[in-house]
């Protein structure tokens, strides 16, 4: 071997070390999944946590012995809050990694663009977010919510007595597929309850929003027109925290013109003073706040977990509704691939509906065995000045999904593959 | 509820004895149970009553083997007695309130406070009863009325009684009662009156047409009042969006100004700023609790040094030996603000960070109609002014301002006469850096501090300075208020995303029309 070959393998085998790939014999031993959630851009805030919770759920499992006696190994990417790049990442763990399944995405937008890619190559996509409804993919597992299992619940319990008997709605969301969606499926459903169009207002705001002024102004004038009014907000990202501080300035108080929100859990109020926000609602499958040692054990494993891979602000780590949902997402297809004795992906969907596993939320969840959606209850939380929520309304038992809402025209008939 | 009611305040009787443990049983129970426990005490009145509630409302009130408890630290006493008890506050379950129940909460609370020594505590509780609409009010409400003295609180409690007698058999009540409530501006007061000129049937809401008319009046008083106080409204978040893009694009009129360096750092420079608030608040909370509320203040010298700092840092280490090559100087700009956003990330972590307020700055001046001034924006808008005066005196009346307007005018020339050029751009690099800094600072109390939060108002800055002409205080301080409140205007009528579209898409054509901006230097220029 001259000097200039050396030179040259040493380039490639540094840069093969580079992109992570294994090697070494031990890698036929484990069994490969991937974690795609941005790491950096917009998302970052929030899918950071869930790329934790999902190394952390590895380790454990790791820790009591693997998968069918083999240990898992994970392959993280970073499709840095880019749409298309989600798509290119997740070819790269399916084509090139063989990953035997992959935890991720946040965005229903992020979600769309990897659709086609598990699609044509056959791959298992676990998603851990709430989300619009309307889709069904052979190649997808939903462990957030359907629309039926947030956002209807929601609108009813404002609508009761209890919840101040709200007859004009207010709403609010940031301006891209899922608002839209889920705000079109609650038009529908508030005319259904004899609700007119003239007690409905509806506004979106761009990505990043900061300036809440004209909006909260607005929100007021509308709630002063005669009727209990309610605000129902699809704000997402980091803009809820300008929102919220200016919602609690205004003077816009839970108890005249509550908020309720599907996309503020414990994560996104951690940069908010809570304290005169008190009361205004949020709506999920599971809260920190909810007292069961399951959940005790899962909030403490985790802090554990940040304290010793040295996550910034460990002492203040929070766990939230799509954690909760990647947790038990990861162990059910554990539990289907010790069903199937296989990881083979055909296999694997076959196994796990009717899979069930005992959530952190105190219920026990269940994979439907046709419309790939977990059967999840429906907590309602009034935020503490803490940040935390106090749970002032829930479902008795897990809801099946209506992936397919009855309220958009031309879905009777879809509930199944 | 009312037997409930009736039945505690003869246990209770008119002496301030202990509560009875088993009227507050009921605030162990559901919601509710827990609201006619609230309303019951409220009639009951008396210290104990007031103690239990206000322990309701700060989340102190508990259930242990179903006794109604106080935590207090770690003592737990009996709500009804007072007594201590031998519980460990951690086997307590704490009473969890809802909407619901903390409405009622307020209106207790409130009919108690009528009855307080302290003026502005009686105040604030007819305020409360007055907002509350409901027909019904409390029985203190009457004796209240009849005992006060103060005429301001007296009004307030007549505006209360006036929404009652609204619905008076007796036409010449019903009158006074229109001509009392025309006085409101309250939004929720109109939509009572508007329902008295409404037909059910054939037959008026209102009987008598006197009342109807006076009605009519009364609707368009208040019309008028909501309208004004709207308008001050819209201007005053013009004028708040105006100050912030001010402090954002100040910092750059300077930089950009002196030294034609096109800083795309300047974002960052505002994030630094924010930080070093951060941090400050952070010192504040374990070292000095006492003065939390003061780190704003304390903050403002460390942003301005902490940005001043990198600023001079980029200079001297970067942008230096780039001057005269503005495509160059762009580019590494650039580059040095995604090495900030990183170093943020390293240091702080990717996520927001959490900034309150402090009290003096939350809240806000209620205007009529529900319109309120927030404290927080107030603030930013005088700091905007004071940062302004400022850099005015400097520029104006310091020997370096002099030399930074030379060195600004004419490079050369200033150089040929002996400014020191190099070292003036060093200090007006850090001068502008450091008012980028007290820019991210008032920026900390309304949006997010994250590590990208600079990228977002770099190129609102650049538009300000654009517009109001390059080098210009005065032209700077033009643009960001004529943007501010136009685009607050075209926000109420057109939306938030169409507004920032006509704001872009005006200020292209303006360009077109006027490179110079609104105000151009006047005379001789080295390179013009």
């Amino acid at each position: 071997m001259n000097r200039r070959n050396f030179v040259q393998a040493l380039a490639l085998s540094a840069s093969i070390a580079a992109i992570g790939l294994p090697v070494g014999a031990h890698a036929a031993d484990t069994i490969k999944v991937g974690i795609l959630h941005s790491l950096s851009g917009t998302m970052a805030i929030s899918e950071t946590a869930l790329k934790n919770v999902a190394l952390m759920t590895i380790e454990e499992i790791n820790a009591t012995g693997g998968v069918m006696g083999r240990k898992l190994e994970p392959v993280v990417v970073d499709p840095a809050s880019n749409w298309p790049l989600f798509a290119e990442k997740a070819r790269q763990l399916v084509a090139q990694d063989k990953v035997a399944a992959v935890f991720g995405c946040w965005t229903s937008v992020s979600r769309k663009s990897v659709n086609p890619v598990f699609k044509e190559l056959n791959g298992l996509l676990f998603y851990p977010v709430q989300y619009e409804g309307e889709e069904l993919e052979k190649n997808v597992f939903y462990t957030g919510a359907a629309p039926n299992q947030q956002a209807i619940p929601a609108v009813e319990y404002l609508m009761s007595a209890e919840g101040g008997g709200a007859r004009r709605f207010v709403l609010l969301g940031t301006d891209y597929v899922y608002p839209r969606t889920t705000n079109k499926i609650l038009r529908a459903f508030l005319k259904s309850k004899g609700v007119s169009e003239a007690d409905i207002m509806e506004d979106y705001t761009p990505f990043g929003h900061s300036d809440y002024q004209t909006i909260i102004a607005k929100i007021k004038k509308f709630a002063s027109e005669g009727k209990k009014t309610a605000v129902i907000s699809t704000i997402n990202g980091d803009s809820n925290v300008p929102f919220y501080k200016e919602l609690g300035n205004a003077g816009l108080k839970a108890t005249d013109v509550p908020v309720v929100a599907f996309s503020v859990g414990e994560e996104e109020l951690r940069g908010v003073d809570t304290k005169p926000l008190v009361g205004h609602l949020a709506a999920w499958n599971y809260f920190m706040s909810v007292k069961n040692p399951d959940n005790d054990a899962f909030a403490k494993k985790y802090k554990d977990w940040a304290k010793k891979n040295g996550v910034p602000n460990a002492d203040s780590v929070v766990t939230n509704d799509p954690m909760e949902a990647t947790y038990v997402g990861i162990h059910l297809w554990k539990q289907a691939v010790e069903k199937a004795k296989s990881t083979d992906t055909d296999k694997v969907i076959a196994a796990i509906g009717g899979q069930s596993f005992k959530a952190p939320s105190g219920f026990t969840l269940t994979m439907d065995k046709t419309n790939h959606h977990l059967h999840k209850p429906v907590f309602i939380g009034e935020v503490r000045a803490d940040g935390q929520f106090d749970v002032v309304w829930k479902t008795r038992e897990p809801l099946r999904a209506q992936p397919w809402s009855p309220f958009i025209a031309g879905n009777e008939g879809k509930q199944k593959l | 509820m009312c037997a409930v009611a009736l039945g505690l305040a003869m246990l209770a009787g008119p002496a301030h004895a202990a509560l009875d443990e088993a009227a507050l049983a009921g605030l162990a129970g559901d919601f509710q149970h827990r609201i006619e426990t609230i309303e019951a005490l409220g009639v009951v009145g008396g210290e104990d009553a007031r103690r239990v509630l206000d322990a309701l409302e700060a989340g102190d009130l508990g259930v242990v083997a179903g006794r109604v408890v106080i935590v207090q630290g770690e003592a737990v006493a009996a709500a009804a007695s007072g007594e201590t008890l031998e519980v460990a506050a951690g086997a307590v379950d704490t009473i969890t309130v809802n909407n619901r129940v903390r409405r009622a909460l307020g209106t207790a609370r409130a009919a108690l406070a009528l009855s307080s020594p302290e003026r502005g505590e009686r105040l604030a509780a007819a305020r409360t009863l007055a907002d509350d609409a409901s027909p019904a009010l409390p029985p203190a409400f009457e004796r209240a009325l009849a005992a006060e003295t103060d005429g301001e609180i007296r009004g307030v409690l007549a505006r209360a009684a006036a929404r009652v007698n609204l619905a008076s058999p007796d036409a010449a009540k019903r009158l006074q009662a229109v001509q009392a409530l025309g006085e409101s501006s309250d939004p929720a007061v109109k939509n009572l009156l508007a329902a008295l000129g409404e037909k059910k049937g054939d037959e008026w809401v209102e009987p008598s047409s006197e009342v109807r008319a006076a009605a009519d009046m009364a609707i368009h008083a208040i019309d008028r009042r909501i309208a004004i106080a709207e308008g001050i409204g819209t201007l005053f978040s013009g004028l708040s969006l105006g100050s912030i893009l001010l402090l954002a694009a100040l910092g750059l009129a300077i930089t950009y100004g002196v030294m034609g360096i096109i800083n795309m750092a300047h974002g960052e420079l505002l994030m630094v700023g924010a930080y070093a608030t951060f941090v400050v608040q952070g010192v504040f909370r374990t070292y000095l609790p006492a003065y939390v509320d003061g780190y704003v203040v304390a903050a403002i010298p460390v942003a301005f040094l902490a940005a001043a700092l990198v600023g001079v840092a980029m200079e001297r280490l970067v942008l230096r030996h780039l001057y005269g090559r503005p495509l160059e100087s762009l580019l590494a700009t650039w580059g040095l603000s995604l090495v900030l956003i990183q170093a943020a990330r390293v240091v702080f972590g990717p996520q927001n960070v959490e900034l309150a307020n402090p009290a003096w700055m939350s809240g806000g001046i209620a205007l009529a109609a529900g319109v309120v001034l927030p404290w927080n924006r107030i603030v930013i808008v005088g700091f905007a002014v004071f940062v302004l005066v400022l850099i005015w005196l400097m520029m104006q009346k310091t020997r370096l301002g002099m030399f930074v307007r030379a060195v600004t005018q004419n490079r050369a020339m200033a150089g040929c006469v002996g400014v020191p050029t190099a070292r003036v751009d060093t200090l007006a690099f850090a001068i502008g850096s450091g008012v980028a800094g007290l820019g991210g600072l008032a920026l900390s109390q309304i949006a997010n501090v994250g590590p990208a939060m600079g990228t977002g108002y770099i190129v609102d800055a650049f538009m300000v300075v654009v517009l109001g002409g390059v080098g210009q205080l005065a032209g700077a301080v033009w643009a960001a208020l004529g943007l501010g409140i136009v685009a607050k205007f075209l926000e109420g009528w057109a939306g938030a995303v169409i507004a920032k579209i006509l704001v872009l898409v005006f200020i292209i054509v303006f360009i077109q029309k006027r490179p110079q901006g609104i105000f151009a230097l006047k005379g001789r220029f080295a390179d013009s």
